[in-house]
Parts: C-alpha cells; sequence; structure tokens
C-alpha cells in the first residue's frame, strides 16, 4: 500500500470506514510529510498535537459505527479562517499575536462533519496576491518545478499554501477563499482542483475580509470529487452572515457522475486574449473536444464587457478592502507599535504592520472613495459590475449551461519573477477569473495537462448562480478525459 | 423658506435687526434590548466594556446582523413623524479613525435613510404654533466613549455603547428662535417617548443635538452655518444658539465673514468654540456596506406597526379640548409626558373634566414640581386624586378641606373617603348647627353687624368668623347664605 498521505480524500474516506486504516495512522502520515515538508513553506502554524486528539475522537466514533462525512480526514485550513485557540495572521504582521476566541462558520462545518485540523496554511498577506509572495511570513515554493530546473516556482495566490499543501499531499485537501481568482489561479498552477462557489453560498463569518462583495470561500483538493464533498460540508447558510443564502445545498458528491450530455458549454470569444500563448488556446480547444465528446453541445458566445472586469475589479475590491483593513489600528489586538499620540500609533502600526500590497490597495482604495473621485471610479466600477453581471444572464437565458474558459493565461511563473515588476502585470493573472467574482457565480479550476515545460495547466468552468453541480459534472469529464497528470517529484524531502 | 418673518423673533444687534435661523440634527438612542448589529445588550451603567460583542470589538471576520426590532423602531418613529417610509433602504459605511470607533467606520444610512420628509407641529406659548418640517431618519451605528481619566499617560476606551442604534432625526432649517428650538426638542422628545422608542434621557446622552446655525437680514438669502456638536440638554441647546446668533452678527456687524465649520459650546464659558473647519472636515469615504444587504420590507410590515402605534400627543390634546373642554393650554400641559396623560385621563373619567385638569395640573404637578418628582412617583393615585374630586363635587368637603385631604393622602396615604370620616373632615351642611354658630358671632359683635350695614364686604370678615368656629367643615354657601339673611344684606 502507497503512502496513505497519497490517497484521495473519498478513497481516504472509504478505506477508514472499512477500517483499512485508523484515523491517527491517516493523521499520522501527513504530521510527517508536513515535518518534512517546511521547505515548501506551506503551512504557517502545524497543530499535530490536535491533529491527532481529532483523529483519535474520529476513530472512537467510526469505531462506534458513527461519524460524520469527512471523519477523520486531515485538512488544512488557509489561515484567513479564524480557528479557536490557533493563532490567525493572515499572513499579516499585523495580527501577530492574535488568537482567536472563535471558529470560522466553514471551519466549524468541517469539524461537525469529523474532519481533523493538521494546521494553518500560508497566503498572500490578506490573500492580496497571486502568487503567495506577499505573505509576511515568506513565499510558498510550489511542489512543482520545471522540467530538468531547480528554480523555485510560485504556487500561485492567494491561496498559495493551500494549493501547494494539497499538491504536495501535505492534506486531503484544504480550505481556500477566492476574492479574484484566489482558489482557481493557484489550483490552475499546481495542478490541483479548486472550487468558487457561488457567493452567498459559504458563510463569511469568521474569515479575515478583503473584500466583502467578492470574497467566497470553496475548498482545493486532488480530483473533482474531493473537491465536491468538501464543498458540501463548507456549505450552508448561516444566519450570523446576512449574504449567505438560505438555499439546501444538494448532494454534490452525486453530480459528479451525471456527465455532460445534453448540455451546452459556452466558449466566450472575449477570452481569447492578445499574447495568448498557444499552449493555452491548444488547452482550451481540447478541453471543449472532450466535452463534445462526452455529449455536449458547444457554442461560441460573448461577453461583451470582460475586457473591463480587471480594472473595475481592482476599484471596487481594494475600496472594500480599505475599509475592511480600517479595523487593524494597533487598539485592540495584533500589533502595536507606539506613538506620541493616536495618530502617530495608528501610523506607526500600519506602517509596521501592512505589507508592500497591501499598503498599495488601501491606498487605491481610499483614493476611489474619495470626494471628487468616487463617482468617477467606484460608482463607475459598480456600473461595469451590473454589466458584467447581465452578460453572463444573457448568455445563461440563451441556454448555455455553463463556461468554458482556460483558468490562467500562463502556466506558473518563477518565484521573483513577477514580484518586482508593475504591479499591473501580477494582477493580469486574474483575467480570467476576476469576471467570476464580478457576477457572484461558481468557478471550477481543474487541471487539463502539462505545458512544455512540465507545468500544470488548468481550465476553468462557469456556471449558473447556485449550480455548482453542473461544474462538478463538467469538471469530472474534463478530469477523466485529462487521464493521470504527471505529479511533483518529491524534491523537497 | 418663504415663511413671513415674525418681527419679534428677531435679534437686535448693533447695527441691525438680524433673524437666526436653526436647523437641527437630533441623534436619538433607539430603546431596544440589543445592539442595531450586534446582541450584546444596551443597558446603561454597566460596567466598562461589559457589554460588547465579537461585532461590536471588530474583531476580525465578525459580520452585521441588523436588530429587526431596531428597524421597527425607526418605522414607528417614522410614522410619529408623520413621515414617508422608504420600504428600501441602504447601510453604508462612514469611514474615519478613531479609538472609540473599532471598525475604522460607522454603519450609518447616507443617500438612502428608511425614513423620508415628514414634519413636527411645535406648540409655542402664547397660543402660536409652527410646523417644522423633518429632511429624514436614519439608522445608525453609536461609537464607544474614550476614558481620558484613567491613567496619566494612556486613554481608555469603554464599548459599551459601541453599535447601540441610533437614529437620526435631520430637520430643516424652519427654526427661528432659541426658544423655537427648545420647543421642538421637546415635542419631539414627547413624541419619541410616546412612541416608545428613545426614552429621551438626556442626561444619559440618548438624546443628543447637533445644532446649525446661522444669521442673516430679514428677507436675504440664507447665511453661512455653524454647527454646535452634541449639545446635551435642552436648556444648552437654547444658549449655544443664542450665544452663537450673538458671535456671529458680532462678526458680520464688524465686516467679517462667517466659516463654515464645527462648534463645541462650553456651557461653563458660556462660549462656542471652533472644533475644526470645512477645510479639516474628514472626507468619510461613505459607500454601501458590503457586509449588508439593501434593507427592505414591505408595506403590510409598514401598516402592522402603524396599527399598533399609540395615540399621539396632537390628537391627544385635540380629544382632551373636545371631550374634556379643556383649554389648548391645559391640555398640552398635560398631554406633554404620555404617563400624565394618562393618569389626567384616570381621573377625569366620568367626573368633571376642568376640575379634574385643575387639581391634576395645580395641586399633583405642584406638588410633584416641588419634590423634583416625576408622574411615576406620584404618592397619590389617579383613584384617590379621583376620590378627592368626588367628595368636593358631593360637598362632603370644600375646596380648602380638600387641600389639606390632599396632604394627608400625600403623605400618609390611605382612601380619601375614610380619611375624612375617620377625622372628622366632613363639611357641615347641616344648617341647625351653622345657625347656631351664626348666631353666637352675631351675638358677639353688635358694632359690627350694625357697620355691616353699610358695608355690606364685612360679610367675608363674619364668614371667616363662622368657618375658624366650625373648624372649617361649615360648607361655605349655606354660611354665606344664612349671614346674608341674618344681617339683611342683599
Amino acid at each position: 500500500m502507497s503512502a496513505l498521505n497519497e490517497l484521495t480524500l473519498a478513497e481516504a474516506r472509504d478505506g477508514l470506514k472499512a477500517r483499512s486504516f485508523s484515523a491517527r495512522e491517516l493523521t499520522q502520515a501527513h504530521v510527517d510529510a508536513i515535518a518534512e515538508a517546511r521547505a515548501l513553506n506551506a503551512y504557517l502554524v502545524e497543530t499535530p498535537e490536535r491533529a491527532l486528539a481529532m483523529a483519535d475522537a474520529s476513530d472512537a466514533r467510526l469505531a462506534a459505527g458513527e461519524g460524520g462525512p469527512l471523519e477523520g480526514l486531515p485538512l488544512g485550513i488557509k489561515d484567513l479562517f479564524c480557528t479557536e485557540g490557533v493563532a490567525t495572521t493572515a499572513a499579516s504582521r499585523i495580527l501577530e499575536g492574535f488568537t482567536p476566541h472563535y471558529e470560522s462558520r466553514v471551519s466549524e462545518n468541517l469539524w461537525r462533519d469529523g474532519a481533523v485540523m493538521l494546521g494553518k496554511l500560508n497566503l498572500d498577506e490578506f490573500a492580496m496576491g497571486s502568487s503567495n509572495e506577499t505573505s509576511a511570513y515568506g513565499d510558498v515554493i510550489s511542489p512543482w518545478r520545471r522540467n530538468g530546473s531547480d528554480a523555485a516556482i510560485v504556487p500561485g495566490g492567494s491561496s498559495g499554501g493551500s494549493a501547494a499543501a494539497v499538491a504536495a499531499r501535505l492534506c486531503l485537501g484544504a480550505t481556500a477563499t477566492d476574492t479574484g481568482g484566489s482558489i482557481r489561479q493557484p489550483a490552475a498552477f499546481t495542478g490541483t482542483v479548486g472550487i468558487k462557489p457561488t457567493y452567498g453560498r459559504c458563510s463569511r463569518w469568521g474569515i479575515v475580509a478583503f473584500a466583502s462583495s467578492l470574497d467566497q470561500a470553496g475548498p482545493i483538493a486532488r480530483t473533482v470529487r474531493d473537491s465536491a464533498i468538501l464543498l458540501g460540508s463548507m456549505a450552508g447558510h448561516d444566519p450570523r452572515d446576512t449574504t449567505s443564502v438560505d438555499i439546501a445545498v444538494p448532494d454534490f458528491e452525486a453530480a459528479v457522475s451525471r456527465g455532460v450530455k445534453g448540455l451546452t458549454i459556452g466558449i466566450p470569444r472575449e477570452y481569447r486574449v492578445e499574447g495568448m500563448p498557444a499552449e493555452i488556446q491548444a488547452l482550451w480547444d481540447r478541453g471543449a473536444e472532450w466535452l463534445k465528446a462526452a455529449g455536449a453541445t458547444i457554442r461560441e458566445i460573448s461577453l461583451p464587457h470582460t475586457k473591463l472586469a480587471l480594472p473595475a475589479y481592482y476599484i471596487v475590491a481594494p475600496a472594500e478592502a480599505s475599509s475592511n483593513l480600517a479595523r487593524y489600528d494597533g487598539v485592540r489586538y495584533g500589533l502595536r507599535v507606539p506613538g506620541k499620540d493616536i495618530v502617530s500609533m495608528y501610523e506607526n502600526t500600519r506602517a509596521a504592520g501592512f505589507g508592500r500590497e497591501v499598503k498599495r490597495r488601501i491606498m487605491i482604495g481610499t483614493y476611489v472613495l474619495s470626494a471628487g473621485y468616487y463617482d468617477a471610479y467606484y460608482v463607475r466600477a459598480q456600473k461595469i459590475r451590473t454589466l458584467i453581471k447581465r452578460d453572463f444572464e444573457t448568455a445563461y437565458a440563451e441556454g448555455v449551461d455553463a463556461i468554458l474558459t482556460p483558468a490562467t493565461p500562463s502556466a506558473a511563473f518563477g518565484i521573483g519573477e513577477k514580484a518586482s515588476a508593475d504591479p499591473v502585470e501580477m494582477y493580469l493573472n486574474d483575467v480570467f477569473t476576476v469576471t467570476v467574482n464580478m457576477a457572484g457565480l461558481p468557478g471550477i479550476a481543474m487541471p487539463a495537462g502539462l505545458d512544455a515545460q512540465g507545468l500544470p495547466l488548468g481550465l476553468q468552468l462557469i456556471g449558473r448562480p447556485f449550480d455548482e453541480e453542473t461544474l462538478f459534472a463538467a469538471g469530472q469529464v474534463i478530469e477523466e478525459a485529462a487521464g493521470v497528470l504527471a505529479r511533483p517529484k518529491v524534491w523537497w524531502a | 423658506m418663504t415663511a413671513p418673518v415674525n418681527p419679534k423673533k428677531l435679534i437686535k444687534g448693533g447695527l441691525h435687526d438680524w433673524e437666526v435661523v436653526i436647523g437641527m440634527e437630533i441623534h436619538a438612542q433607539v430603546t431596544s434590548r440589543s445592539k442595531l448589529f450586534s446582541g450584546a445588550a444596551t443597558a446603561f451603567g454597566a460596567e466598562p466594556n461589559a457589554h460588547v460583542s465579537l461585532v461590536d470589538a471588530a474583531m476580525p471576520g465578525m459580520l452585521p446582523v441588523i436588530n429587526e426590532e431596531c428597524v421597527a423602531q425607526a418605522v414607528r418613529t417614522g410614522l410619529g413623524l408623520k413621515a414617508r417610509i422608504n420600504l428600501r433602504s441602504v447601510f453604508d459605511r462612514k469611514n474615519y479613525f478613531y479609538p472609540d470607533l473599532p471598525q475604522g467606520y460607522q454603519i450609518s444610512q447616507y443617500k438612502d435613510p428608511i425614513v423620508g420628509e415628514g414634519e413636527v407641529l411645535v406648540d409655542l406659548p402664547e397660543g402660536e404654533s409652527i410646523t417644522v418640517g423633518i429632511e429624514r431618519l436614519h439608522l445608525e451605528q453609536d461609537a464607544g466613549k474614550s476614558l481620558h481619566d484613567q491613567s496619566p499617560t494612556q486613554s481608555f476606551v469603554d464599548l459599551n455603547r459601541s453599535g447601540v442604534a441610533l437614529m437620526e432625526i435631520v430637520s430643516r432649517p424652519d427654526l427661528r428662535s432659541s426658544e423655537e428650538a427648545r420647543a421642538y426638542v421637546t415635542k419631539l422628545r414627547t413624541i419619541l417617548r410616546y412612541l416608545g422608542t428613545c426614552d429621551g434621557d438626556m442626561e444619559k446622552g440618548n438624546l443628543r443635538a447637533d445644532v446649525n446655525v446661522s444669521v442673516r437680514r430679514p428677507g436675504e438669502p440664507l447665511g453661512t452655518r455653524c454647527e454646535i456638536k452634541n449639545v446635551n440638554s435642552i436648556r444648552f441647546i437654547g444658549q449655544a444658539i443664542e450665544t452663537e446668533a450673538r458671535r456671529q452678527i458680532a462678526i458680520l456687524e464688524d465686516g467679517g465673514r462667517i466659516g463654515q465649520e464645527t462648534r463645541l459650546f462650553d456651557p461653563g464659558k458660556g462660549e462656542t468654540r471652533s472644533m475644526r473647519s470645512k477645510e479639516e472636515a474628514h472626507d468619510y469615504r461613505y459607500f454601501p456596506d458590503p457586509d449588508l444587504l439593501p434593507l427592505e420590507f414591505d408595506q403590510a410590515f409598514v401598516d402592522g406597526l402603524a396599527a399598533g402605534l399609540p395615540e399621539l400627543p396632537d390628537a391627544k390634546k385635540a380629544r382632551f379640548v373636545s371631550d374634556f373642554g379643556l383649554s389648548p393650554y391645559d391640555a398640552g400641559v398635560l398631554v406633554a409626558e404620555r404617563a400624565s396623560a394618562d393618569y389626567y385621563e384616570a381621573v377625569a373619567k366620568g367626573r368633571d373634566g376642568k376640575l379634574a385638569a385643575n387639581w391634576v395640573i395645580n395641586e399633583l404637578f405642584g406638588r410633584l414640581n416641588k419634590e423634583g418628582k416625576g408622574i411615576e412617583e406620584t404618592p397619590v393615585s389617579a383613584a384617590q386624586l379621583g376620590a378627592i374630586v368626588d367628595l368636593i363635587v358631593e360637598g362632603t368637603i370644600s375646596g380648602k378641606i380638600a387641600k389639606d385631604l390632599f396632604e394627608i393622602v400625600w403623605s400618609e396615604g390611605g382612601d380619601p373617603r375614610a380619611v375624612v370620616e375617620e377625622r372628622g373632615m366632613k363639611q357641615v351642611t347641616d344648617t341647625g348647627a351653622i345657625e347656631a354658630a351664626v348666631d353666637a358671632i352675631i351675638a358677639g359683635n353688635p358694632d359690627k353687624v350694625a357697620q355691616a350695614k353699610e358695608k355690606p364686604t364685612l360679610l367675608g370678615w363674619f364668614v371667616g368668623q363662622t368657618m375658624k368656629a366650625t373648624g372649617g367643615k361649615a360648607n361655605p354657601a349655606a354660611v354665606n347664605a344664612l349671614l346674608k339673611a341674618k344681617l339683611g344684606i342683599e
């Protein structure tokens, strides 16, 4: 039998049910793998004692023939989710020393269903970034390398720790969050599956806020089925988040094997962006072929306002962030750098506590909300948002069931390659994913092939509101058609 | 505003007459068990930071959830102000940094408030009344409190108030004197207390006013206004307006200009002083709070609340005038507090309304005022006072005895009728007994009897003597009649 951490989440679940191994053994395998993989810097906090204690409790329940849908399954938690009694930093200095007395609703749902917590995963500071290079606690290194190269590669971001840990078998699955692509882009960069569900599907309660109208939690896992199982536990209405929607959570796992026969898949022509690498175009075409071969109808569609999405996103998201991050003022928790008066204390604390990218976005957000600029920026961006939403509504009204696009404009890049460049170049990573957040729709990214250098490439499927099921069904078709892909060779242990 | 200028309201400057123009923003704390967006309690006087939820302290990842009771209270208030209720309103964030503002923004309503235009009818002394326009009412969070006296080097923050629901009620600039402004706040407070939507307790800071003051020559366009922040008593509101208007007039008559600014009133020094100028004003960067969906409810919700509203002071006053024959002034005094009006109605029910009003206003209110007590603390119940009124009307006791009886009931309690029996306070209506007393006095004072024929006003002296002889219990009407007959006075 291969190492237990090699199993998919579904396999591990079934193995535990069959008592082929214990939750303790499964957890120990992950704890050991994590200890050997510190070079990846995926975990900010490891909680092995807690993990083993939770595993023992799971074993007791399993022995008694009890246990929830995730009983005994070890997971990693993005350090944007507040976890009771375990430090939560959002990868920022400003939350240094902060340990919540409460548990985020999403992680609480996972523990309710029997999951085991391995620790807290690294991310871009406050989830702002596309390469996990903005973390105050160091870059996350992707387990992937280019063929014949030792150069460190980014895992993507902001959920870089989640994606790297899943790809490197340091957990069976992980929580992540997605404001402009932070689940789907790192999933694509690491050959994993990530779904950002419909806005309102998961509770935001207890997740450190970046941009409230765009933030949504979702899982990263190694298969479409695993991601469906995890989302089933994470999702659900929460009266403590009034933007969460009171709608039943369907059996996502059952949807995985539904197939795509009779579905219409839209191919938006506006996503054929200038300078798109031929490999990406070929991957996209291949994905459409696979879906067609499985019985779907492929139709070219138009989403005319696509090119406005990225600039509008970089107004809305920083605007909300500038306000959401005002609470980190050194008064009540986290970092405080003293000053001669209250204003200098604020300035000293925030200057020392926030990194460059976070400061940049706070400045942009403050600017676009300022008197005299609000109408020109924020109001117009909101209008564009409505137009983007309408584009999708029109496509769906015309019979499209889901939309296929590339997940990213390229494969993962090297550490440092873009970090020092114009920030806009980094922002362009989100060009295929931000529209989905702006429209509040569900989007899934799954691996579909490797580029010439051996790095994974992903495709994205965008669905109707609250129709994640179709995404799992179509995602499964792509996953099966793509076949068994290469996986990162272990160089870190 | 096109209202005619009332010369009586003008302020005399050194050179000209000036008209003062006042608009007010009243912050009224909503009466509710918990805060606007959290489950923490709103009770006053707890230990610092005893009523603070994770939301109030703005812990990471916390989200606001609207308290429906606060929404209902705002709608009730809107209905009480005869205002338009907006079935859809939006919560916005008002961004600024201050240690008592944990989120770094106040959740308020900016462009789309829950209540739109309404009006308040304000009675002034001398029977005059004015209608003050209400521009809007919106819901917002209160801030916490900074404590600067706990340590020589640091300030502390008490977040008990943080997140408590406030209604900001914005008037039009329809007020033309400090007296009108005071009357407006008094009336607004009365309405809020009737509705039960704000206790109006200014000492606890549950009702505070920002007062916008400008002056102009009559007939000219509005002058530049200054806002006086956070005035916390009706008396200070009057003083602040007077002080500020005179300051502005002095500047203008000196050839100066008024700069738009925010000022504070110092009641100790009797002056307003600058807090910040327009240039220093915050840019609050308002935008819709993305954590909250627009607040929406249907007309049925509003209608349900409207059906449950109590009778409001204007309607009650009109009813007291028409049903009990009271003067508008007396009716106004009685309806100023709902508890007073209820008390009066209990006394007046089935009795002479005017007599009841006299006793409630003159005797009861007079006595309560003297002791600094509110109607809720009255030792004389409406039933007891009603019984006293009954005893007068029946002729069992005289008005004078009734006042003694009131004093006894006030300090010792008891059933007034029983007290009258026990203490022999009953009015003597037995003519025989009165006649004996009268005869004795006439017999003992022949000279006065002789004078009385010339000078009928001496009757009063005889009445006094008779009352004295009967211990005040003789029926005054009977005494009068007998004396007139026996002295031969017409």
